[in-house]
This record gives C-alpha cells, sequence and structure tokens, in this order.
C-alpha cells in the first residue's frame, strides 16, 4: 500500500456529502442554489468560489471519484476509468481520437500539467472578432495570479527528461526558439505518471484543491451521475434530471435524481456541455450551439535514437516552442505549437501506424523513441471554421470535425518541422504518425516522402487532447449563444463555464485559460446570486 | 494474396455492406443499446487477428503462444465492455460482418477465419488499412487499436520492449 496520504480518503471519513449514484436504490430529489454540472476545471472552480460566497452547490459529475490510492500508474486501469470513452473517444468519422478526462476532477485529473496563459494573440482576436471587451491581458491579469497561486503553477526547476531536452536540442540546432513549460505541480516526484492520475496529489487539479475546498465547504458531490436534460419552464430551468449509471459507468440503472437549483452552471467540457444544452431543446435561434468547436488538431512524430530516451519517465512535458505560432500571423496559415508527449506503451503501441513485424520492430525500440506532437491552432482562419457537436440516436455527443484543406497544409508542414528537428537532435530514423509511412534515415529522404504522403483522416493520424468551443461567448447574439458574462444568452438562469465558451481554439494548453476565465466568471455570478438572495429577503 | 482488381471491386460493394449490414443489426436491436458480448465468432476472429497484428513480438513457441493469445483477446472483450454503448452497438456491427461467411467473403476476401492463413490475414488488414473507403479504413483501425492495445497493456509484453513499468513502491 502508497503511504502517500489520501485526501479525498480523509475528506470522506470526515463527513463529505459524496452520492455515488450507482448505488441508489430510490429516485431523489435534491435542492440547492446552484446544479454545477462537471467537475473539472470549469466546474471545479466555480464550486468553489460559489461555495465560499455562501451558496448551497451541488456538482454533478458523470465519472466516478477516485484518487491516489487508485493511481496505480496502469494504463489498462487508467483509461477506462478516468477518460471518456476508455481515452478512445472519437470524431464522428473516428479520423481524430481525443483525449478527455471522465471522473471527478475532469481532464484536471489525467492532463500533463502544462499551464499556458491565454496567448495575447488569442485574446486580441476575441476583442476585434467577437466583441470581448473585457477578455484582454491586463483585465485577466489579476485572475491568472489568482488562479496561478492558487494551483501552484509556476516554473519548473528540474531539467528536462531526455524526451523533452531533445525537442530543445534540436530546435536549438535549427534556431528554433524553445521555452520551459510551467506546471501546476506542488512537491512533484517527477515520475511521469500525470496522464494515469497523480500517485502523490503533487499536481494540483480540481481533484484534489478546489472540489475537496467545496465539500469542506457544505457542497454535495454526485458521482456516477450524469445529468441527461435541463427541464425549462418558459426562460428558466426549472430542474435537471439526473441519470444514475452503473458502477462502470456505461449505462443507466433506471435510478433518477431530479435536481432543483436557482441556477445551473454547465461545465461539462465541449463536447458534454453543448451535448446536454443540445439534448435539452436550448434554444439557439441563430443555430450557433455545438458549432464551432475546436481540437488543436494533433500531429505526432516518432524518433528513433542510439540511446535511451525513456519517454515513460520523468515530468511529461517541459519544454514547448511557439516558434511556428510566433512567426505565423493569427489569420495566416495555420500554425502550430510543438510539444512532447508521454510514452507509454499502450497510447504509444495504439498511435504507431502499422502491425505485424514492422509494428514489432517499431516497439522494440520503444525506450529509445523520443515522440513530438504539432498542436495545429484552429479556429482563425476561414479554412478552420470548427467541427459541430451532435446527437447521436441514443441522446449522447459527438463531433464532427472535418480536417479541412487549410488544416492539412499546417499538418504536413508540421510533420515536416517535426523531422527536421528530430533529426537535428540526433535521430537515426523518424516516423511520421501516417499509415503509409515508415521509419526514414535521413531528413533528406523524410523531407521527400513526407511531401508525398496524401493528407487524409484514418490515413494520416490525427489527435487532440484540447476540446474547445461549442458555446460560444461573443458580444452579439449572431455571433454566440454565451454573453460575455457567461450567461446563457436565450436562458435567464443558465451559465456556460468550461472551454465551450472559446470562440477559438486557444492556441497552447487551456486549462490556465478555464481556470482563470471560469474564476471571473464564478465571481461575477456569485455576486448576483448572493444579491440576488439578499433582495429576495429583504422583500 | 487475393487479386488485387478483384478485392478492390469487392471493396466497393462491401463499404455499402458495411453500411447497410450496420443498418439491419441496429434495426434488429432494442431501443436501447445493450453491451457487446464477445461470442465464440468474435473470439475466433480475434485469435485469428491477434498473431497478425502483433506479430513477432508474440512468443513463439506452442504453450505461451496459446497463452499470450487467449489472454489477449481476453483483454480486447474488456476493452470493449469499457466503451460506451453507442460504440459497442458499432463493434458489433463490425464483429457480426466479419463472422458470416458471406459478408466476410465479400469485405475482407477471407474464408473462415481459423482457416486464413497468415499472407491472407496480412492481405486483408493491409487492404483495409489503405482503402480508398475511410469506412474500413476506420475498421481496420479499431481491430488494430484494440488488439495492439490489449497486448503492450499488459505488464507480460513490457520487458521485450525495455519497460520497466511504473515504480513499484507506488504501484
Amino acid at each position: 500500500m502508497s503511504a502517500v496520504p489520501d485526501p479525498i480518503e480523509a475528506g470522506l471519513a470526515a463527513g463529505w456529502h459524496v452520492i455515488d449514484c450507482a448505488t441508489l436504490l430510490d429516485d431523489r430529489t435534491i435542492e440547492a442554489d446552484v446544479a454545477i454540472i462537471g467537475s473539472g476545471a470549469g466546474g471545479g472552480v466555480t464550486a468553489e468560489i460559489l461555495t465560499a460566497a455562501g451558496l448551497k452547490v451541488v456538482i454533478v459529475e458523470e465519472g466516478g471519484l477516485y484518487s491516489s490510492r487508485h493511481f496505480r500508474m496502469r494504463e489498462a486501469e487508467a483509461y477506462p476509468k478516468l477518460y471518456q470513452e476508455s481515452a478512445a473517444r472519437k470524431t464522428r468519422d473516428k479520423g481524430i481520437n481525443i483525449l478527455q478526462g471522465r471522473t471527478v476532477g475532469g481532464s484536471t485529473t489525467v492532463n500533463w500539467t502544462s499551464s499556458f496563459r491565454t496567448p495575447a494573440a488569442t485574446l486580441a482576436h476575441w476583442q476585434e472578432r467577437y466583441g470581448l471587451k473585457d477578455y484582454n491581458r491586463e483585465a485577466l491579469a489579476p485572475w491568472f495570479e489568482r488562479m496561478e497561486a492558487r494551483l501552484h503553477i509556476a516554473d519548473w526547476p528540474t531539467p528536462p527528461n531526455a524526451n523533452n531536452e531533445l525537442l530543445r536540442q534540436g530546435a536549438q540546432r535549427l534556431g528554433i526558439h524553445t521555452a520551459a513549460i510551467r506546471r501546476n505541480v506542488n512537491g512533484c516526484w517527477n515520475l511521469g505518471y500525470c496522464g494515469m492520475g497523480c500517485p502523490t496529489n503533487a499536481k494540483q487539479s480540481m481533484l484534489v484543491t478546489t472540489i475537496p475546498a467545496a465539500l469542506t465547504g457544505g457542497a454535495t458531490l454526485l458521482t456516477r451521475a450524469r445529468a441527461e436534460r435541463l427541464v425549462f419552464k418558459g426562460d428558466r430551468a426549472e430542474h435537471v434530471l439526473v441519470a444514475a449509471l452503473d458502477a462502470d459507468g456505461i449505462a443507466v440503472t433506471g435510478r433518477t435524481v431530479t435536481l432543483r437549483a436557482r441556477h445551473v452552471v454547465v461545465a461539462g467540457g465541449a463536447i458534454n456541455s453543448p451535448g446536454l444544452l443540445l439534448r435539452s431543446g436550448a434554444p439557439d435561434p441563430a443555430k450557433l450551439l455545438g458549432k464551432r468547436t475546436f481540437l488543436h488538431p494533433t500531429l505526432v512524430s516518432a524518433g528513433r535514437f542510439a540511446h535511451p530516451v525513456e519517454g515513460y519517465a520523468g515530468a511529461p512535458q517541459t519544454i514547448y516552442s511557439d516558434h511556428f505560432l510566433d512567426t505565423l500571423p493569427v489569420g495566416g496559415p495555420a500554425g502550430y505549437k510543438l510539444e512532447v508527449p508521454p510514452l507509454h506503451p499502450l497510447l504509444l503501441s495504439t498511435t504507431l501506424a502499422g502491425f505485424g513485424a514492422a509494428h514489432a520492430e517499431a516497439m522494440r525500440h520503444f525506450a529509445n523513441t523520443q515522440g513530438m506532437l504539432a498542436l495545429l491552432r484552429d479556429g482563425f482562419h476561414a479554412g478552420s471554421q470548427g467541427g459541430a457537436v451532435q446527437l447521436r440516436p441514443d441522446g449522447s455527443a459527438e463531433l464532427d470535425y472535418a480536417m479541412t484543406d487549410y488544416l492539412w497544409d499546417g499538418a504536413r508542414r508540421a510533420l515536416l518541422t517535426m523531422a527536421e528537428i528530430q533529426f537535428a537532435a540526433g535521430a537515426q530514423a523518424v516516423m511520421p504518425m501516417h499509415e503509409m509511412a515508415r521509419h526514414y534515415g535521413s531528413w533528406r529522404e523524410a523531407k521527400e516522402a513526407i511531401g508525398a504522403l496524401p493528407m487524409q483522416p484514418l490515413l494520416t493520424r490525427v489527435a487532440s487532447a484540447h476540446v474547445m468551443g461549442g458555446c460560444t461567448m461573443a458580444a452579439a447574439s449572431r455571433d454566440g449563444v454565451v454573453a460575455p458574462d457567461g450567461r446563457y444568452r436565450e436562458l435567464a438562469n443558465v451559465s456556460v463555464h468550461d472551454g465551450s465558451l472559446f470562440p477559438t481554439s486557444i492556441g497552447a494548453n487551456p486549462q490556465l485559460s478555464i481556470y482563470a476565465i471560469t474564476a471571473r466568471l464564478a465571481d461575477g455570478l456569485a455576486r448576483q446570486l448572493t444579491k440576488d438572495r439578499t433582495q429576495a429577503k429583504a422583500a | 494474396m487475393t487479386t488485387r482488381r478483384l478485392f478492390l471491386k469487392a471493396g466497393a460493394c462491401g463499404a455499402l455492406a458495411l453500411a447497410a449490414g450496420g443498418a439491419l443489426y441496429r434495426g434488429l436491436q432494442a431501443r436501447s443499446p445493450e453491451r457487446f458480448n464477445l461470442d465464440n465468432a468474435g473470439r475466433e476472429l480475434l485469435a485469428a487477428l491477434v498473431p497478425a497484428i502483433v506479430g513477432p513480438a508474440l512468443p513463439a513457441a506452442a504453450a505461451p503462444r496459446r497463452a499470450a493469445i487467449d489472454g489477449t483477446v481476453e483483454r480486447v472483450r474488456g476493452a470493449i465492455a469499457g466503451l460506451p454503448l453507442a460504440t459497442q452497438a458499432e463493434l458489433r456491427d463490425l464483429f457480426g460482418l466479419l463472422g458470416l461467411a458471406p459478408s466476410r467473403r465479400l469485405l475482407a476476401g477471407l474464408p473462415a477465419w481459423r482457416d486464413a492463413t497468415p499472407a491472407q490475414l496480412q492481405a486483408f488488414l493491409q487492404d483495409w488499412r489503405l482503402h480508398r473507403f475511410a469506412q474500413l479504413r476506420a475498421g481496420y483501425q479499431a481491430l488494430h487499436d484494440l488488439v495492439i492495445g490489449s497486448w503492450y497493456a499488459d505488464p507480460s509484453s513490457w520487458a521485450a520492449i525495455g519497460y520497466p513499468g511504473p515504480m513499484k513502491e507506488l504501484a
């Protein structure tokens, strides 16, 4: 057994209000001031702030409550327990694999801790195109500072692992600027298993920060609880109908929870939030709901080195390059951010194209493999309008996202860049993740081959760990279903507090953007709701 | 190898059959989708595909090879059970069509799974992998990811790739 203290276990022992809905034998009705759908970056931050303001909060989480004592650093256990669709969630055409959390803490429980403020170029575009005047650096700075302090976001003093260091070295040799990534950790052991839940509680995810604070403050948490729909009466959500899921989270048990709240905050992430609102039949006169959903479509390249890289060991993401974002104008050809992924056997083996002898040979060099990622900045150009969240016949949400010629052009340039950097770092061979690619022995050979690879879905391997948009926030109703204060325009008591607000992709790992922006929205909402309550009492 | 030309011709019909077959399967299902429990036909399919996909990473000696294949098939069953019901329904369509002799011959150009030679299995995987119909490429990737993921998820595969596994003291 692990000797690491488990704050969740301690909180449960101290009497937190947590209901595992898989165990419900009867239907329930619960009343609260605010129902928060989702316990990830947006839901967690909102829960802490509203609870601190004295509001009675109920948090609804589709996943289970797992904590450090369950985090055994094994992919086979972690993916089904902690991720949407066992980490195999896909776009409608199956062309893009999407990593999103589904557990208490949401994606923050399983992300790789990379913390960036919203880039200035992104905010400038939002102000100009979407009229988000208050979303400028100065106005957001105090909220970034507040959340950075809350979540221990700071420079990471430990030297990068070899996987990250090779990105730095290769880029440097080519005159490509790199920098260090700030991380939300406190007492990190530098293990490298952030994606399977932090076994030492060092990662300052929602699971060990805001959610425990809210629960200690009297909030209630429902787990294995899927918000089926908001039930409207006039322009108000009268209650939330919640379906209980069975212990593994796959099927509904038939038990329901009726959640009556004065206000509902939708924070289920940028696929499930629009999905819930669509399923509920939320008014959407301009037909914008679920549209403009973005992914940072991500290309992957594997370099083989003569020496061990051990991409599974050490903090997963510590070096990045914005060279190909900074040197391309925001509305120009698709730019991309360069990072590296942690390499673990299941994730790498499924991402590596091919089968049989060729695949086994590639895996034989697992420990000497360096992985590189290029995240395309989507949503800033006419050639990148994003995908649309839709409902399957069973009511579940899925994302229809087509890679456009504009994005494929970026994808090819990204694969070329990564191969060039990997060779510059000393790779013996490089394989871009594409079904028609193989290991190339030189930059010259790789350049020619990548130039000729057909860029098509399900040939080029594309992944995403950042889903954004779908409940666009904008000053004008023609541009977005949500107003700049986070309120759903057509409803009097519904807000959206998660990455689905973003009018474009962020152009950086989005967690800190979600923390800071939803902290400000939650602060405003808390003032509004406590004022309403004071006025109601006075009257 | 089946002749490429014949296969491509079959492929065009095949993609249509896959779509139509899927609709038929779904039509026969109850309104709320049920779990997909891997049946004997599905296990036979996987027992044939595991060696083709995992390749020389599998042990060569007969008994450990048999055990490794069985273990991988069992883990694929577990992986499927962890997917949403909508995805389980899609996999039921895929396994159903690849399990029935006429649709398997049309779509994959294969005899019964237990009779398929390594060369035939390799040709099937390679054809679907690069097929001009995206739906068949998606079918290939589903089989690839389920099988290869189930193999490398297991600690027994780790020594051969130089992965030490997580820190023992914490795991």
